[in-house]
């Protein structure tokens, strides 16, 4: 098996598995964290979006061998004033590109706690919305920096 | 008194609609779906607020054939004013009736009761007495008539900010999705490049536990390990050979050829007739166009499907059910009653997407597998190629002013496809992707002219303006080269997107402020001015680099009007949106923060379609944009800030606004661009490729 951590929890998977991409491992029933979602497995849309140590990753194309002794984090393990932010606001509409939105934006607040709108912006351009909710997201972030 | 509202007519039987839990909770059923519009939310709202409960009481449950209410489809903006209606009306009847119950059990009368989050308290009452007291024989009534509903002014839920979505939390972390449906089997189709191909060879051999599933043309394979799924998916598609059945298509333009031999049907009284089009002479005229569009929806199309017994049970994020269940029963030649449909929801869909035809998938699949729950799922390529698209729409616009500059007459003709292809139990062909492609196939339905009002290719044609003469023409196409629905506001969009557009130039050509031409124009529509004045307010007008555009949505809906800014980067031709300024008016608000939400939310898709989409095809007719590279969104780097203000009208009833933008968001832009540049751009979209020949024009 291939020890790693969770959201601070130990997890594992199958030796066979190294290969298969994060994302079907952790949504997988061994580990069954269906927050991070499947929208490209290309790395073009940011909906699988995890930390790997503190840094964001698609998890839809890294190797799930990777992540070996690493600490995952996604959106269910990250109840973080960013997430609350984004939640209080009702910032989306479907909410299927929400956990990745939540996991990008906690690696920029972690990293710079008072983000200007451009910063925000900036860090969330690999984060894809269909429905339109970006000015609503960028104002309840905005806001989660000013307090 | 006015009649009942029709779904509660359909459905009069009170317990369908509300029901009181054992736990002092209330649940309502509807049968409309949430699609990220935040329907689910506001219902409920509307429910605590009529029965006099705590928001938090209440649970609102959605869509399940036998279960909750057949509402149809979820579609046109119309949830709010239908399910809206009959949930309110259902409401005030269980409030009635239960304090009909406490006065018997009181010996008090009905109308000295009042209510609180569901304690019912009286003259000399000690220990109130709550709904849940009385609930043990539920409701078991028929509704015949109305009865008096709350008046608007005590509410106190309704229309007030600070509303939580009940959904969102879930959503972000938890299983929320169809997509998170646990399964035994995981389930890819290996599609053909096209609609237009079919199998010819397929040699290779599935190994347990993996399985291969065909039927004529329709591939599809299933593992019990998702990604196992995905890489046999992959194999078996490189052993297919296919051909393409008849001829490649005649081009993916609206050209002259194609708009000779359309059908005309001038409107007359807002509808399409089989008359001869009046020629109206005019001196002014313009062309628009809009590319095919996808819904391309964030997570690419998903169902669950179990077959037990010669019975079907299907989870799936389609708009309606009901019509679903029965054209799939025609596609497997079973009772429609053998099969049970639960709506679990998707991504945004924005419309017909792929949603149906994944159930359909799932159902075939899981037939082939009886007794193991199938979880299908589209690739992001698949979605993509093979979603019904946004038809494409060619608008030719004509004016004459007169001495003082205001327009003496008014022409509109709209050329397009259709824009209606759900599938429909009253449709003579089958309207689901896989269809076409089994060995015994169904054909899709040959594509009629919509002649009701304000549908299809023809939805606000009609101007939201007065002249003293007009004549507004739909004209149908028969023959789309690709499969086309309904996307988000139908043919609103390249209508409104036309006639904002013309407006603005028929202003600059009689030297008149873009906003007084409209104020002058407007009369007929008194809540329009008003929505008008609103956005300008709130803007601060149009000076600078600034548009405008209006519109009520299908000429009765919500009045919304856009006002937007733009910059144009003279090395890069590229257009950025940085401020919107949106007023709207949607009758009475119930969900202030819900609705402010919806017109956002259009506004910024608009503006991505303006801005930068556009599907692309081969000569066979393939879509070639099957990615996000290929088809690129507006990004958050790239999306105006927005301000919104509604205009409430309690004493209305409720309009749905989901739609109500796309169309005076995409006139607003072309017109900022024109403020910006000189140039005028009409035909969608406006990339910098799209700017430099206009501009070398
Ligand atoms: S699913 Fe990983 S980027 Fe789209
Ligand atoms: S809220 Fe639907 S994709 Fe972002």
């Amino acid at each position: 098996m291939v020890p790693f951590r969770l959201n601070g929890d130990a997890a594992q998977f199958d030796d066979g598995e190294r290969d298969t991409p994060l994302l079907f491992v952790l949504r997988g029933p061994a580990v069954g964290d269906m927050t991070p979602k499947l929208g490209c497995a290309r790395e073009e849309c940011g909906a699988c979006r995890v930390l790997v140590d503190g840094d964001p990753a698609y998890a839809c194309t890294l190797p799930a061998g990777e992540v070996e002794g690493r600490h995952v984090e996604t959106a269910a393990g990250l109840d973080t004033p960013v997430r609350r932010a984004l939640l209080e606001s009702n910032a989306t509409q479907c909410g299927y590109c929400l956990p990745g939105i939540i996991v990008a934006a906690e690696a920029l607040f972690r990293l710079n706690p008072q983000p200007s709108r451009a910063e925000i912006a900036a860090a969330l351009d690999s984060q894809l919305c269909r429905c339109g909710s970006q000015p609503r997201v960028l104002s309840a972030l905005l806001a989660a920096g000013g307090e | 008194m006015k009649p009942l509202p029709p779904a509660l007519a359909a459905t009069p039987s009170l317990d369908r609609w509300i029901r009181l839990t054992g736990e002092g909770g209330v649940i309502a059923s509807t049968g409309k779906v949430e699609i990220g519009q935040g329907i689910l939310t506001a219902l409920g709202t509307i429910v605590a607020e009529e029965l006099d409960v705590a928001r938090g009481r209440v649970q609102v449950v959605s869509a399940h054939t036998g279960h909750t209410p057949n509402e149809g489809v979820t579609a046109g903006s119309m949830s709010i004013e239908t399910s809206g209606a009959a949930l309110r009306q259902a409401s005030a009847w269980a409030r009635r009736l239960l304090l009909e119950r406490a006065a018997a059990r009181l010996a008090l009368p009905a109308d000295s009761l009042t209510v609180a989050d569901g304690e019912i308290r009286g003259e000399g009452v000690n220990e109130p007495l709550t709904y849940w007291d009385l609930a043990d024989q539920q409701f078991d009534f028929e509704i015949r008539h109305r009865t008096p509903e709350k008046d608007p002014s005590a509410y106190r839920l309704v229309g007030r900010d600070g509303q939580r979505r009940t959904d969102i939390l879930a959503k972000a972390t938890g299983p929320a999705f169809v997509h998170d449906s646990d399964a035994e089997l995981h389930a890819r189709v290996v599609r053909p490049p096209s609609l237009r191909h079919r199998l010819t060879e397929l040699d290779v051999d599935v190994a347990a536990p993996g399985r291969l599933v065909v039927d004529g043309s329709f591939v599809a394979v299933a593992h019990p390990v998702e990604f196992e799924a995905e890489r046999l998916a992959r194999r078996v598609a490189g052993h297919a050979r296919w051909r393409r059945i008849g001829s490649p298509p005649r081009g993916f333009d609206i050209d002259e050829s194609r708009r000779e031999t359309a059908e005309a049907f001038p409107l007359r009284n807002g509808v399409p007739s089989p008359v001869p089009r009046r020629r109206i002479a005019t001196t002014h005229r313009a062309a628009y166009s809009r590319p095919f569009l996808m819904h391309a929806s964030l997570a690419p199309s998903a169902a669950v499907a179990v077959w037990h017994d010669g019975a079907l049970a299907i989870e799936c994020s389609s708009q309606g059910i009901e019509p679903l269940r029965h054209v799939i029963a025609r596609v497997l030649g079973i009772d429609p009653d053998a099969i049970e449909i639960r709506h679990v929801p998707g991504a945004g869909c924005y419309g017909h997407n792929g949603a149906d035809d994944a159930a359909l998938d799932a159902a075939l699949i899981a037939r082939a597998v009886p007794g193991r729950r199938v979880l299908l799922k589209w690739s992001r390529e698949d979605e993509h190629g093979f979603e019904p698209l946004g038809p494409a729409m060619h608008v030719e616009m004509g004016a004459s002013l007169d001495a003082q500059g205001g327009i003496a007459a008014w022409t509109h003709d709209v050329y397009g496809f259709t824009h209606v292809a759900r599938p429909s139990p009253r449709a003579p062909g089958v309207d689901l992707l896989a269809a076409r492609f089994l060995a015994e196939p169904f054909q899709p339905t040959l594509a009629r002219p919509a002649l009701g009002p304000e549908v299809g290719i023809h939805r606000n044609a009609l101007p939201i303006y007065s002249f003293p003469d007009q004549e507004v023409t739909k004209h149908f196409m028969p023959d789309a080269p690709v499969r086309t629905s309904a996307l988000r506001g139908l043919g609103a969009q390249g209508n409104v997107f036309a006639i904002e557009s013309f407006m603005d130039e028929l202003a600059h050509a009689g030297g008149t402020d873009p906003a007084d031409f409209r104020r002058r124009h407007l009369q007929r529509d008194a809540g329009a001015l008003t929505v008008l004045e609103a956005v300008l307010d709130l803007s601060g007008g149009l000076a600078g680099s600034r548009g405008l555009g209006i519109a009520r949505y299908k000429n009765r809906q919500c009045c919304a009007a856009v006002v937007a800014e733009v910059s144009v980067d003279p090395e890069t031709a590229e257009i950025r949106v940085p401020r919107l300024w949106i007023a709207a008016d949607a009758g009475r608000i119930i969900d202030l923060d819900g609705l402010t939400n919806q017109l956002e939310g259009g506004a910024v898709q608009a503006l991505s379609w303006c801005l930068k989409e556009s599907v692309s095809f081969d000569a066979e007719g393939a879509v070639t944009s099957r990615d996000w590279s290929s088809y690129p969104i507006l990004r958050f780097g790239e999306v105006p800030e927005i301000e919104t203000v509604l205009l409430d009208h309690p004493e209305r009833d409720p309009l749905g606004a989901g739609e109500a933008t796309v169309g005076p968001t995409s006139g607003a832009l072309g017109n900022a661009v024109f403020a910006a540049t000189g140039l005028r751009i009409r035909d969608l979209p406006m990339t910098p490729d799209r700017l430099r020949q206009v501009a070398a024009r």
